[in-house]
């Protein structure tokens, strides 16, 4: 199939970026995004000229390393799915794909389609722990956590930290991911005598990293490629109230 | 998760499988302590070579990652550390002369200019070592991709080529002094490969195995580590021998 | 011969033994010792975490953006621990056992049987760390058989396993880096080791967003960089995934052992065409013995496929049977 990509390029975090434009012949259906990328940097390089910086790892939607935006979708068109398991035929042959990095004042772009998300790190550095020494700990099976709050948590906990919420949120609000982790821990008695603590100092950090209010569209919960819902963002508006 | 990958129905068609590349048994030879044979120098998890032996069971790599390090490192590290007097704000002797080397390594294969990106020779090494190193082991074939590996080497330094990409992240820098070590690894690879005749859990050589064509172990002659050193003459064997005292080797059978 | 410095006395007394008798430094003096760890995965960020709560001095290198990439995320199936909560006649003795054997007699009886030891109280400090392993209806932890074993020891958290005793680690981790304990340099991809009369001193690493290369002097270096089993390209691991730092760790005179055991792992997806960079696995939780698998959607009827007949070719090797289609 035959692809027409335009492609966010910015050399460095203060330049000024602009799109350009490439073809690609020959892809294979069942190739992935960043596999296409593979292939038009070898070609540029083939060419002379400057890969293209892009952000990838695990390339199994697991790492949250990698993520862009396709055609003005955070990720990737189908739900439920990062950019690296995104493939080629959900896009018909002669489409043109606009790809840009995600779009928030916390994610600086460092370069082309590559941003710096450790504000999300420094939102975890806050509280998003439970602290425990290593020897402290207590017989696993001391306390009983009923199956379904501890499935709850476990989703709240299936969270990648890959910033998709952010960068589809029209205020780029963090409140999905700081939600998800507040939800997490205080659904688990462990981490209850640290929740009232915890979910004042991450929300206070959301502010200081520059991320937005919750605009309460529910935009976030639909990029998700984990599927985290917004019940978690409603579960920290009442542990910041409680506390 | 298949029909998204491969975008097969599996309701319909037979799921197709292969085998890969997974879990690296090997890494640094490391004591009871975590430690190598470097005073200082500990290493963990997957990086050292220590509990898997010549395979690792499903669900234990997690486990032994883990217990390294929140349970044993803290002890032994501290009772090198107690034998130590702390280095303090003081410069080490050798920083200078290795930051220069570092910097030399990166002008070297800057400047070779040649046509082949990084990737290129990693695929090359990748489907040299499957073919001739993978699942299945056999002499004549070792032999040969180790001569491979050592031509992939030459042509790696003539023919290498890294862009320009102005300050800030080289993705393709990265990726050359990645498989600038993996080239030489590589050999080290077969030459273990080569050295151990016996077949052993994830290594299988096709000239040892039994009749009904399982693995056949040498415990005579291979119950031991191979702890391999570089030299200016080449890889150089030592051995740990292994002693049992409380289980007794016993041949697997799947059977 | 190589000494691997085992302490004496019974199999199972050998490890108190060490701890017992090994060397302590007041708590008011650990400051003052540095330790480089570099690697963000389980064991270094289990290891980092530890040593800054015990009071030593950690500089952390990682060459993710964020610890919390490390490669340990992908560990799908589960972590094997000698509980024996299901009464089924488990124990560390079986375990090591197990291990041993899984092994093919090619490790240490005493390093194995260490790590059935301690299995117990990982299990004890993850549930303490809020990572969400299933649980039963009880409200108690589940276990399942796993890997061919005939025990149920096995912990897990859906297909999240590894990725959820990661964010335990990386959480304490993160902890220890706002004490200001740890100082953590992310992006940075070590390059070679610094040795000063035969010790290991420090580190040269590269800043991959500056290019910028530094020397780190420490009292000690702890390498937990994973496995190098990319080098075989299309792999199960991450692209980042590499041998450099143990690789030049060896070039300075560290032994590397066994290097040529790789794991293959016998149920990835297939190799689909030249552009492909990985293969992904389908978790053995799924292929397991006695496993059934249900469409997602309710009410999906499949009609019995009627696959071709074709001649299976099987390929032996020592520990995995595959019939390739
Ligand atoms: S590369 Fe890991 S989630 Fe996409």
């Amino acid at each position: 199939m035959k692809l027409t990509l335009k492609i966010w390029r910015q050399p460095n975090p203060r330049a000024k970026g602009t799109f350009e434009t490439y073809s690609l012949e020959d892809l294979n259906p069942a190739m992935s995004v960043p596999e296409m990328l593979d292939v038009l940097n070898e070609q540029l390089m083939a060419a002379g000229k400057t890969p293209i910086a892009f952000d990838s790892d695990c390339r199994e939607g697991i790492c949250g390393q990698c993520g862009f935006v396709i055609n003005g979708d955070v990720h990737s068109p189908e739900r439920g799915a990062t950019t690296c398991q995104t493939h080629l035929r959900s896009f018909q042959s002669g489409d043109t794909l606009v790809l840009e990095p995600f779009r928030a004042k916390a994610f600086p772009i460092k370069k082309d389609l590559c941003v710096d998300r450790r504000a999300l790190d420094r939102i975890i550095m806050k509280g998003g722990y439970i602290s425990v020494q290593t020897g402290q700990a207590p017989e696993a099976n001391s306390t009983r956590i009923p199956l379904e709050q501890a499935e709850t948590a476990f989703e709240a906990a299936a969270c990648i930290g890959c910033g998709a919420c952010v960068a589809t949120c029209k205020n780029a609000s963090a409140a999905l991911f700081t939600g998800a982790k507040i939800s997490h821990l205080a659904l688990l008695p462990q981490g209850e005598p640290e929740a009232a603590k915890r979910v004042q100092a991450m929300v206070a950090q959301m502010d200081v990293e520059g991320f937005g209010a919750c605009s309460m569209t529910g935009a976030c919960e639909v990029v998700c490629p984990q599927g985290v819902s917004i019940a978690h963002i409603v579960r920290m508006h009442a542990e910041f109230w409680k506390s | 998760m298949y029909k998204k990958i491969t975008g097969t129905d599996a309701y319909q068609e037979p799921m197709l499988i292969s085998p890969s590349a997974h879990f690296s048994m090997g890494g640094l030879w490391v004591d009871y302590e975590l430690q190598s044979n470097l005073p200082g120098l500990f290493v963990l998890g997957e990086a050292n070579f220590a509990d898997h032996g010549a395979n690792r069971l499903g669900a234990n790599s997690l486990l032994q990652a883990c217990v390294d390090g929140y349970f044993i490192l803290p002890h032994t590290l501290m009772h090198y550390l107690a034998g130590e007097t702390a280095l303090g704000a003081r410069k080490l002797a050798a920083e200078e002369r290795l930051l220069q080397e570092a910097r030399a390594r990166i002008d070297l294969l800057q400047n070779i200019k040649g046509m082949r990106t990084a990737d290129q020779f990693h695929r090359a090494l990748g489907a040299l070592l499957t073919q001739k190193c993978g699942l299945i082991r056999e002499r004549g074939q070792l032999q040969e991709g180790l001569k491979e590996v050592k031509e992939l080497q030459k042509s790696f330094y003539e023919d290498l080529f890294l862009p320009e990409t102005g300050e800030g992240l080289h993705m393709e820098l990265e990726k050359a002094l990645r498989v600038e070590d993996y080239l030489e690894l590589a050999q080290l690879i077969f030459t273990d490969a080569l050295q151990r005749e016996e077949s052993c859990g994830a290594h299988f050589r096709v000239e040892y195995q039994t009749e009904q064509g399982e693995a056949a172990r040498n415990d005579a002659e291979f119950q031991f580590v191979s702890a391999w050193e570089s030299t200016s003459e080449g890889f150089q064997l030592h051995r740990e021998a292994l002693h049992f005292q409380y289980m007794q080797p016993q041949e697997r059978s799947y059977q | 011969m190589l000494d691997p410095k085992i302490p004496e006395g019974p199999l199972d007394q050998k490890w108190q033994q060490f701890k017992a008798q090994a060397r302590l430094i007041s708590p008011a003096n650990r400051r003052k010792y540095r330790v480089i760890v570099v690697g963000t995965g389980l064991a270094g960020s289990a290891a980092a975490a530890s040593l800054a709560e015990l009071g030593f001095s950690c500089e952390v290198f990682t060459y993710h953006e964020s610890p919390r990439r490390a490669h340990s995320v992908a560990a799908q199936g589960g972590i094997n621990a000698a509980k024996g909560y299901k009464n089924d006649g488990d124990s560390v003795w079986r375990m090591f056992q197990d291990t041993l054997k899984g092994g093919d007699f090619r490790s240490r009886e005493a390093s194995v049987f260490r790590m059935a030891e301690c299995s117990m109280a990982l299990i004890d400090q993850a549930v303490a760390q809020g990572v969400p392993f299933a649980r039963e209806y009880s409200g108690y932890l589940a276990n399942r058989s796993f890997g061919g074993v005939q025990v149920s020891r096995t912990f897990y958290a859906r297909g999240q396993t590894g990725q959820q005793l990661l964010q335990g680690a990386y959480q304490a981790l993160m902890r220890m880096v706002a004490t200001g304990s740890v100082t953590l340099h992310t992006c940075h991809e070590m390059l070679d080791l610094i040795l000063e009369e035969g010790q290991a001193k420090g580190i040269i690493a590269r800043n991959l967003e500056t290019g910028a290369i530094t020397a780190h002097a420490a009292d000690a270096v702890v390498l937990a960089t994973g496995g190098y089993g990319k080098i075989y390209y299309l792999s199960t691991l991450a692209m980042l995934c590499n041998g450099s730092a143990i690789w030049r760790a060896h070039r300075r005179g560290a032994y590397f052992a066994a290097p040529s055991w790789t794991q293959f792992h016998p149920t990835s997806l297939p190799q689909l065409g030249p552009y492909q960079s990985k293969l992904t696995l389908m978790s053995e939780s799924l292929r397991n013995d006695g496993r059934i698998w249900v469409p997602q959607n309710r009410g999906i009827i499949v009609p019995p496929p009627t696959f071709p007949k074709r001649s299976a070719t099987i390929i032996w090797n020592a520990n995995t049977r595959l019939t390739v289609i």
